[in-house]
């Protein structure tokens, strides 16, 4: 499906492919010229496909070349077995304090000026904060948190078939389910959403640099004077278990802390909530797939995960290598900035045979949509819980339900941040 | 059939468990560890598969 979208394009799109891939017989000009004038991020025009625009990169890989806003050159990786190699491969660091580390977007400029533990950080470091966190993410714990995940989404469908139809579900079920369990997993009270939704959408949204940085430094004074509360009022989250067991042991700091449950909790609501927004919007523009889905019992944790490799959201992972790396008969410099576009990446065709089909029926295990490698994503089985209860849930409850206008007219999310769906208005 | 994991390089991220959970399971601190009686992989085909899922490489399968 194409569809036309309200986004404006951020970027505009190049029409010199076909000049470039002239140039491609030249052999002075060497093969990363086809994808030279690309500049990435693009808008996608459907909300479940990569760009378009982005095909020539697909054709060019496993590795070559996009440009940043700022007209950096940095690799793409493209190809299945490349993606996971580098993935984890520790000659490529995640520091985003490194000088040499790629800025795709403006804003992103605001995460550089501090320490991000976890995502920004290399091992040793990386490693000392994940291990505090992953006993609370384990398959295990997740399971025991089903029960309470099924009566959040039941209390907001409730809600939700009361008041309509029709209902916009990005605002009414797919934000506060993710929401409201990383609350209670976390102990952040959820009477603060509002405030924690809309920072988050700026801090991942914002266009200026500026914006970001303000909306950081808001959630974290947010989160220093919900710590210091805790101190003095304890309760039975997650990050009471830190202060308790670790800061004061004096193991972890105090804005280590802070931008810690800063990080989980951004991580923990956007990443999910498109999953459920953008996973309804597809399985609604898929009947053939959402009937087998709801023909056969088993099949759910298969369609979760053609859904996580088909959608893609987090379209585009940063490196920056610190060595030299020979890969795939192509030599990445140090310093050179490396980036995963996980929608090529997953739908690599030497892996996943017809990528562009949405297929419950395949395996789609071993996609990299929550990374690969040391950081590969922490929260990623309350992830699967929480989409699987979801999306269960939803279409149970409303068996006949539909998108309430036509699918060309709803806005979904730019390129240049996670992907999902703005608004989904749908009727029953 | 002969499964070792490192449980120094294991991440948590559970993949083992999810792939092949009549072999592997994670232990009270989210490590990767191997269910009482199934040491030897018990023939269950996707341990291979839960080895290659790993994202850090953790789990090596060796035949006798």
């Amino acid at each position: 499906m194409e569809i036309s979208t309200a986004n404006s394009a951020r970027f505009s799109v190049d029409n010199s492919h076909s000049k470039a891939l002239e140039a491609h017989s030249s052999p002075s000009y060497g093969r990363h010229s086809v994808t030279e004038a690309i500049s990435y991020f693009q808008d996608r025009t459907c909300p479940y496909h990569p760009p378009s625009s982005y095909r020539p990169l697909r054709e060019a890989g496993p590795l070559t070349h996009v440009t940043f806003y700022d007209g950096r050159k940095v690799w793409a990786v493209t190809g299945h077995t490349e993606a996971r190699a580098l993935l984890s491969d520790q000659r490529l660091s995640s520091d985003r304090q490194n000088p040499a580390f790629p800025i795709p977007v403006e804003r992103f400029a605001a995460l550089r000026r501090v320490r991000t533990p976890l995502i920004g950080v290399d091992d040793p470091e990386h490693n000392t904060q994940r291990r505090m966190l992953i006993p609370s993410f384990s398959v295990k714990r997740t399971a025991a948190l089903r029960p309470e995940i099924q009566r959040i989404v039941d209390g907001l469908l409730d809600r939700m078939v009361e008041q309509g139809p029709p209902a916009e579900l990005v605002s009414a079920f797919a934000l506060p389910v993710p929401s409201m369990v990383i609350c209670s997993l976390l102990g952040v009270p959820y009477a603060d959403h509002e405030f924690f939704e809309e920072e988050s959408r700026r801090l991942l949204r914002s266009r200026t640099a500026e914006e970001a940085e303000d909306a950081r430094i808001k959630l974290e004074d947010y989160f220093g004077e919900l710590i210091a509360h805790k101190e003095k009022n304890p309760g039975d989250g997650l990050l009471d278990e830190l202060i308790e067991e670790r800061l004061r042991a004096g193991a972890l700091e105090r804005d280590e802390l802070v931008r810690l449950a800063m990080i989980l909790l951004v991580a923990g609501h956007e990443t999910t909530a498109n999953m459920i927004s953008l996973g309804t919007f597809t399985l609604l523009e898929h009947p053939e797939q959402l009937a087998r889905l709801k023909a056969e019992e088993g099949l759910m944790p298969a369609a979760i995960e053609e859904l996580l490799r088909f959608l893609s959201i987090a379209d585009g992972m940063l490196r920056v290598a610190t060595e030299d790396i020979e890969i795939g008969g192509q030599l990445i410099r140090a310093d050179d900035g490396v980036l995963f576009p996980t929608s090529l990446i997953n739908r690599d065709d030497a892996t996943y045979p017809s990528p562009d089909e949405l297929d419950f029926g395949r395996s789609a295990r071993h996609h990299v949509a929550f990374g690969f490698g040391i950081h590969q994503c922490l929260g990623q089985n309350l992830a699967r819980a929480e989409m699987e209860i979801a999306l269960r849930s939803l279409f149970t409850r409303i068996p006949d339900l539909r998108l309430a206008v036509p699918a060309a007219e709803i806005p979904f999310k730019p390129g240049d941040t996670l992907q999902g769906m703005i608004e989904l208005p749908l009727a029953w | 059939m002969r499964i070792t994991i490192d449980q120094d390089v294991c991440i948590g991220a559970g993949q083992c468990a999810l792939t092949a959970p009549e072999v592997f399971t994670q232990d009270d601190d989210g490590f990767s560890a191997l269910l009482p009686g199934r040491e030897d992989g018990a023939g269950d085909p996707l341990v291979r598969e839960a080895a290659r899922a790993c994202p850090v490489q953790a789990i090596k399968v060796a035949d006798d």
